[in-house]
């Protein structure tokens, strides 16, 4: 009875937890009061709940504290996209080995539990092989595109379909070796299941195995008949749904196309091949350019972040402001790697909030600005995304620069974008490109502003 | 039977709900806090390592333990340390 009231409270403590983490002045305090239910939780299951190997289990959370804390702490806020993903990983793979671990705990099951083992171990292997990709494509330890495997897609299927029928199989006949094999299934097709989807769409991924993990946690609170598991884990998996199609509506992209797009098309490209020019630009053309406009909106990109040039873009919109150039922030709904990412990087650096604008408000006046400043952005910005059907990013809104009265583009090399699409921006007439890493062209700008 | 599918429903519901009307700016944060609440699964393992009898059950448990724990401190560290960047 007092089990479930504290699992109650520790319930009501999630929801109250992603209410408050969905408004800006009351996301904090959600935070904390998820991470309070979840202590609530803990407690309760540890007084309660075991019999014995007490020692065992107190280690195993100091090791997990150990790991996850530095882990959490140390990471760089260009690199949270990832660490969220692996984070989600290993919950995927907790819910997976709960299931299995009571499977063979309880010799004599029935059908519908044995169902919601099998949904569990395979929800589960999914979502952790997934996120461990996804990780590895955002860390760039792997290509960040779209991979296709020869026969990619039937292999997929292949996985889909004996996943499937060994679920059938081991709610038919009870047996270890087939929930083993389930589960090793359900890694394969994870990692079939993401390899496909690249560049921009990785994060959309992560947060779909987000709301999976969520699910496998919901099912295994069949499992273990725990309503709490039941209640968070399905919160996650509605929530996590609802805020992946979010996430694909902000970039004007369907799910389906997301994860399945890169199967069709991507032949598209490969055209025009030839040497085509661009024009370049001194620090002190640019600096001259900046100077003397009225209007200037920065466009900054997860290349900004990455040269760590947050805080040298704010010192030069400071001076710029000094001269009387009205400046401000283009932020796109996907700028860095993760919608939102880029309002917590530029928070960071102290950027105040209202010189942060959204497309809605940049683009209809565009064409009175007189210089785009494009920093380590790329695919944002790509006309491609709005002219050119073929294109990979095709739907996805943009800033559109190419229509201001001219356009600064900052970048380290010719490489393409994120999405590995070329940019019909850099070959516009209108366009100046400053080479070199974004940090050191924005304190030579800065410079030579001051020398105005 | 019924009772746990009745709140399977609700709850259902409830996260539709909460999660309706955010701006893109949280959606981070958002996804991340919601990364650390599924990471209860740690009750789950608790249990099942407590009951434990056999040595496989035990590796097993001991092994989502441990993962599970890294999920919630890490989850909910990870979601402060944005969160920490909004305040005024």
């Amino acid at each position: 009875m007092t089990v479930q009231l504290m699992y109650l409270v520790a319930a009501l403590c999630f929801i109250l937890a992603l209410k408050g983490l969905s408004s800006p002045k009351y996301a904090r305090y959600g935070n904390f009061i998820g991470a309070f239910g979840m202590l609530v939780a803990v407690v309760t299951a540890y007084v309660h709940g075991v019999v014995h190997n007490g020692l065992l289990i107190l280690v195993a959370i100091a090791l997990g504290v150990v790991v996850g804390i530095p882990a959490a702490r140390a990471v760089k806020m260009t690199a949270i996209p990832q660490m969220v993903a692996l984070f989600n990983g290993v919950g995927g793979a907790a819910a997976a080995l709960v299931a299995l671990a009571e499977f063979f705990a309880v010799p004599d099951s029935t059908v519908l539990f044995r169902l919601a083992t099998v949904l569990t171990v395979l929800i589960g292997s999914v979502s952790f092989s997934g996120s461990v990709v996804t990780f590895l494509k955002l860390q760039e330890l792997m290509t960040t595109r779209p991979v296709l495997l020869p026969a990619g897609q039937q292999l997929a299927i292949a996985a889909g379909v004996s996943s499937v029928a060994l679920c059938a199989l081991t709610m038919a006949v009870p047996n270890g070796f087939l929930l083993w094999l389930l589960a090793v299934v359900g890694l394969a097709l994870g990692v079939l299941f993401v390899l496909p989807v690249g560049g921009a769409d990785v994060p959309i991924a992560i947060s779909l195995l987000n709301a999976f993990t969520g699910l496998a946690v919901a099912a295994s609170g069949y499992v273990l008949a725990n309503t709490l598991l039941i209640v968070a884990g399905t919160l996650v998996g509605a929530s996590g749904t609802i805020l992946t199609r979010l996430m694909a509506q902000a970039m004007g992209r369907s799910l389906t196309n997301i994860l399945f797009g890169a199967f069709k098309a991507t032949s598209a490209t490969a055209q025009q091949e030839e040497q085509r020019t661009v024009k370049s630009g001194t620090v002190e053309d640019v600096a001259i350019l900046l100077g003397y406009a009225n209007n200037v909106v920065v466009v900054p990109g997860y290349g900004l972040a990455v040269a760590q040039a947050q805080h040298a873009v704010r010192e030069l919109v400071a001076q710029l402001e000094r001269r009387g150039v009205a400046v401000s922030y283009g932020i796109h709904p996907v700028a860095g790697r993760m919608p939102g990412h880029m309002n917590v990087l530029l928070a960071e650096a102290d950027v105040p909030y209202e010189q942060l604008k959204e497309l809605d408000d940049v683009n209809p006046g565009i064409t009175s600005v007189d210089v785009a400043v494009v920093v380590g952005a790329n695919d944002v910005v790509n006309p491609g995304a709005r002219d050119e059907p073929s294109s990979p990013i095709y739907g996805m809104p943009i800033f559109d620069v190419d229509r201001a009265k001219s356009v600064v583009f900052m970048k380290r090399s010719m490489r393409p974008g994120f999405a590995g699409v070329d940019n019909e921006l850099l070959y516009n007439p209108k366009t100046t490109l400053l080479f070199g890493d974004a940090k050191e062209s924005l304190t030579k700008l800065l410079a030579a502003v001051k020398q105005l | 039977m019924i009772d746990l599918l009745t709140i399977f429903v609700l709850a259902v519901f409830v996260g539709f709900e909460v999660v309706s009307k955010v701006s893109t700016i949280l959606h981070t944060p958002l996804m991340s806090g919601a990364n650390a609440i599924h990471g209860v699964i740690l009750v789950g393992a608790i249990l099942i390592t407590g009951s434990a009898q056999t040595t496989l059950e035990l590796v097993l448990g001991l092994l989502a333990v441990f993962l599970a724990t890294v999920n919630v401190v890490g989850g909910f560290v990870v979601t402060d340390r944005m969160l920490e960047m909004f305040k005024k």
